[in-house]
């Protein structure tokens, strides 16, 4: 049975019902995988063997009646920066080669204590540094819409898995909008919750005080579902919020009525590409059609976004990357003459370009002598832009705005401009570092058939009310539906 | 002319149960790389947890230091590579750091002087590396990782070896009081950078400093400073600049080397660890743990002064050290004798220890054995020297040995057959007429010489009192 055209879960209730077996649900994306990941690359590993044998497990558990998540059964792909135990969990570098963590990220034993079938590590950016999943050690991942396009990044693999479907839903992380970006491109549905909703403990830090896990799949009703299971208090991650959350899915009733939606005019200024533009501003429409009330806000901080987040969080990545030293795990250079010589070869020969590069940036930004000129600068700025949203949510609910300011670009261009790069980060960082929930659901496609993705960003801990925006769009729409053979 | 100018970074490792960040057990002596989980040895994406009995036992410290406490403390990183450090920073508190401004009192001698502390911060201690002989490797052993320290900064308020003696005696024994640390600097439970200058005797300002590190024992630290202080004055009456850097410093060669200098000196980039909310810390608990402070030795001298009726002296030397003041009270409620177990600790003790280099830290002498031995002198069973003699046994066997055993096997029992004393004295009376004469004649003072030919004939072992009492009776006739 081909169920991958059903959403998890659709699935997961085809499960309960006993019209499909766990097994068959397993069996049925791994042969979509072999049949498509030639062409995609979403993947750095599939573990067909082991979900099999998770697959059996499960079954008897939820004959037995012990399982009741509604997602009980279900295949997910997990982003390679997410701790498997048992799994080897590289980061796409090839300084984590060989690395088998000992233990399961939290988020991870939550998946499988609700009955969820890890089927594969999903391929990223280096270390989630990247915004195109092209600086993997394992190649560059595809965009299932256009082959010669980039599936955006970090968690590329992760939105290609479930654009191909490769895979029914995914986990990804979002440091500056590696889950909301790639979803754009991608045309699927990527949450990234309030900063401190799902724990961080097995997520491999790229910038400790941003990062944050995050499902990407079909629809709204699937990332509620999976925030659900992963979402809660985490005596293991000092920064979990102990607040007990109420059902995400449970909670999705589509009345958007008198909801006031923000628009953000500075942003859809320079830059925006005319296509996005009009396709995210048609969300409004559509929202309002629905009851919501559109309002103008002001968000002039758009411009100093960017360098901000740079400094943070390559600030940060300096180090948490520095224990990758060869000393204990992973890549070690041979030939060393030093300890300092072991630590330098195997750090410049196990870590690629772009992780080196922000390293430097990150050290520099640290170093004594200019922590006060970039750093403390750079924490002054993100005060600015939690206070900047904070007026805004004055005005109104959740803000409206692009995921990127174009479609997905051609592979290899955006390595040649890394400004560029960096610059198509600029709708999705300033939600990491005030710490906020955002959304990207599918609303449109440019003239080349691209899909184009629309942001809804909410204040602190109003999860439910920006995925409830989202849901009650994807009610009257059918964006999020349309998918591409690959 | 010159002057010394020393300041003073001690490390205390507390004893908690388990280490600053995760549940792990911080007991020493393990086999290697047996107490560590993912935290402790940053794995990627395990997070740090702080534990909060570190809080306590550095705010215990703090207080007891007389700082001032930060209401909210920040942890940063400090970043390095070093194969020990398996995360690549340490925990440490630059920014915000649980103590300011305290002041610990010194005596030297007769003259009484305040040290001021700079700050105190709580941090995670590093790993070890392992040598081995076997292949030529080095190996890590990741057990101490997350042990939990203090760290202690002084200002540059010493002037002698003598000084900075008397403070880490009495950081140590405040530590001790508290509970939170056994502070062995063999161990390595304690440990002491020394930054030190000279300058010429009245001058302001200070002299270049270096840091001297590696210092394992109190007597190191002496021979350190008289190095590191001569060396710097040779250099200067020789026409040397000195130069700013970080010295390690060799006991068995009594000599030091130059590690780094200030111009390739570590660039730290210490910045807010953001897996770590700020710690806050409230009035009440800052009270709740004052309250909850044990008896201090300054209390417990006075209250071994007003209960126990021992001279300032005595209750000094036996408060300095907690396990000095814990064996005299737990002896004391064996026997109740005050002034003879105060005696017997302050002295005869007090010297076996020094001539074998060991405190009571080292020896945990069973107060049980001690107080037998006492009351068995006291009472007679055996004599003073024999009393010494158990006692340096208990020291060689590390605390506690058999006493009856021991006064059997080596035949210390004192005669106390009244029988054989009375026959042993009028026989000894009855050989001395001359004496005797003597004696009836006002000259008590021939007392002492039968004493002497009864314990003679005794080999040493009669109870004296019986003796004593034996001999007058006999003389009265």
């Amino acid at each position: 049975m081909d169920i991958t055209k059903y959403t998890a879960l659709e699935i997961g209730q085809m499960i309960k019902d006993k019209k499909l077996t766990v097994r068959d649900a397993v069996l049925s994306v791994c042969e979509k995988i072999e049949k498509t990941d030639g062409k995609i690359n979403a993947y750095i590993r599939v573990e067909k063997e082991k979900a099999l044998i998770k697959a059996d497990e499960i079954q008897k558990k939820i004959d037995e009646g012990t399982l009741t998540s509604p997602l009980a059964g279900v295949p997910i792909a997990i982003k390679d920066n997410i701790c498997t135990k048992g799994t080897e969990t590289t980061c796409a570098s090839k300084i984590l080669g060989g690395f088998i963590p000992p233990y399961n990220a939290t988020a991870i034993e939550k998946i499988e204590d609700a009955g969820m079938i890890v089927i594969g590590k999903t391929n990223m950016d280096e270390f989630a540094m990247g915004s195109t999943s092209e600086t993997s050690y394992y190649g560059a991942v595809k965009n299932p819409w256009n082959t010669d396009k980039v599936p955006g990044g970090s968690s590329g693999g992760s939105a290609a898995a479930v654009a191909s479907a490769e895979a029914v839903c995914a986990l990804g992380s979002d440091t500056g909008g590696s889950i909301r970006q790639p979803a754009s491109y991608c045309g699927v549905t990527g949450f990234k919750p309030t900063y401190g909703t799902v724990s961080r403990y097995g997520l491999i830090a790229y910038a400790s005080s941003l990062d944050q896990i995050g499902p990407l799949a079909k629809d709204v009703s699937d990332c509620a579902a999976l925030l659900d299971i992963i979402a809660g208090h985490d005596n293991h991650d000092a920064t979990s919020s102990d607040r007990e959350y109420p059902s995400f899915l449970a909670s999705l009733d589509g009345d958007i009525k008198g909801k006031k939606i923000g628009v953000p005019r500075q942003w859809f200024e320079k830059g925006l590409d005319p296509d996005v533009k009009k396709a995210v501003l048609c969300v409004a429409d559509t929202l309002k059609s629905l009851g919501a009330e559109i309002v103008d806000v002001d968000l002039d901080f758009i411009d100093y976004v960017i360098p901000t987040y740079y400094i943070i969080a390559t600030a940060e990545a300096s180090s948490n990357l520095s224990r990758f030293d060869g000393v204990k795990y992973g890549y070690r250079a041979q030939n060393v003459n030093s300890v300092d010589d072991l630590f330098s070869k195997t750090r410049s020969e196990g870590f690629g370009k772009e992780v080196q590069k922000r390293i430097l940036l990150g050290t520099f930004v640290l170093s004594s002598g200019y922590y006060d000129a970039y750093y403390r600068k750079a924490l002054k700025m993100k005060r600015m832009i939690v206070e900047g949203f904070e007026n805004a949510y004055k005005k109104c609910d959740v803000l409206l705005c692009p995921a990127a300011p174009t479609t997905a670009p051609k592979i290899g261009e955006s390595l040649k401009d890394s400004m560029k790069m960096y610059l198509s980060d600029v709708y999705t960082v300033s939600v990491n570092l005030a710490g906020l929930p955002g959304l990207t659901v599918p609303c449109g496609f440019d003239g080349d058939g691209m899909p184009i993705g629309a942001q809804l960003i909410g204040p602190q801990y109003s999860d439910a009310d920006v995925l409830n925006v989202g849901y009650a769009y994807q009610s009257h729409t059918d964006y999020h539906k349309h998918t591409k053979e690959v | 002319m010159w002057e010394t100018v020393i300041g003073l970074e001690v490390h205390v490792e507390l004893s908690t149960k388990t280490k600053i960040f995760c549940g792990c057990s911080t007991a020493f002596g393990a086999k290697p790389n047996t107490q560590c989980c993912p935290v402790c040895m940053g794995l990627p994406g395990a997070l740090p947890i702080f534990n909060g009995e570190v809080l306590r036992y550095a705010t215990m410290a703090a207080i007891a230091f007389n700082c001032e406490i930060s209401k909210t403390s920040v942890f940063d990183r400090k970043n390095y590579f070093y194969p020990d450090l398996p995360k690549a920073y340490q925990i440490s508190q630059l920014y915000f750091p649980i103590g300011k401004n305290g002041k610990v009192p010194i005596k030297v001698g007769d003259t009484e002087k305040v040290i001021r502390i700079h700050e105190m911060h709580m941090e995670e201690d590093a790993g070890k590396l392992i040598h081995s002989e076997y292949d030529n490797e080095t190996y890590p052993d990741y057990n101490r990782c997350g042990v939990p320290l203090i760290e202690i900064v002084s200002e540059p308020d010493f002037r002698s070896s003598a000084e900075v003696i008397a403070y880490l005696q009495k950081i140590k024994s405040i530590c001790e009081y508290l509970g939170i640390s056994d502070c062995k600097m063999q161990e390595g439970s304690m440990r002491v950078d020394i930054n030190l200058s000279v300058r010429k005797k009245g001058e302001e300002t200070f002299g270049t400093r270096t840091e001297t590190k590696n210092i394992n024992s109190f007597r190191a630290i002496e021979h350190a400073i008289e190095h590191e202080s001569a060396r710097q004055i040779d250099a200067i009456e020789s026409g040397e600049r000195i130069i700013q850097q970080t010295r390690h410093w060799n006991e068995d060669k009594r000599s030091s080397y130059a590690m780094r200098s200030k111009e390739n000196a570590q660039d730290y980039r210490y910045f807010p660890e953001p897996d770590l909310l700020p710690l806050v810390v409230t009035d009440e608990y800052i009270e709740s743990v004052r309250a909850s402070l044990p008896e201090m030795a300054e209390s417990r001298k006075q209250r071994f002064m007003s209960d126990y009726a021992l001279s300032d002296y005595d209750a000094s030397l036996l408060t300095a050290s907690l396990h000095t003041a814990e064996l005299f009270e737990k002896t004391l409620s064996k026997i109740n004798m005050p002034k003879e177990i105060a005696n017997w600790i302050i002295v005869p003790l007090q010297k076996l220890l020094n001539e074998r280099g060991k405190t009571l830290d080292d020896v945990s002498l069973d107060p049980d054995n001690f107080a037998e031995v006492i009351s068995k002198v006291t009472s007679g069973k055996i004599n003073r020297a024999s009393g010494m003699e158990i006692l340096e046994a208990m020291v060689e066997a590390g605390g506690k040995i058999d006493v009856d055993g021991y006064i059997k096997e080596h035949s210390m029992e004192a005669i106390d057959d009244d029988g054989l004393i009375v026959d042993t004295v009028r026989k000894i009376v009855g050989a001395n007429p001359a004496s005797v004469a003597e004696y009836k004649g006002g000259k008590t003072k021939v007392l002492g010489f039968f004493v002497g030919q009864v314990m003679k004939e005794l080999k040493g072992k009669a109870n004296p009192a019986k003796v004593n009492e034996a001999i007058l009776k006999e003389l009265s006739k």
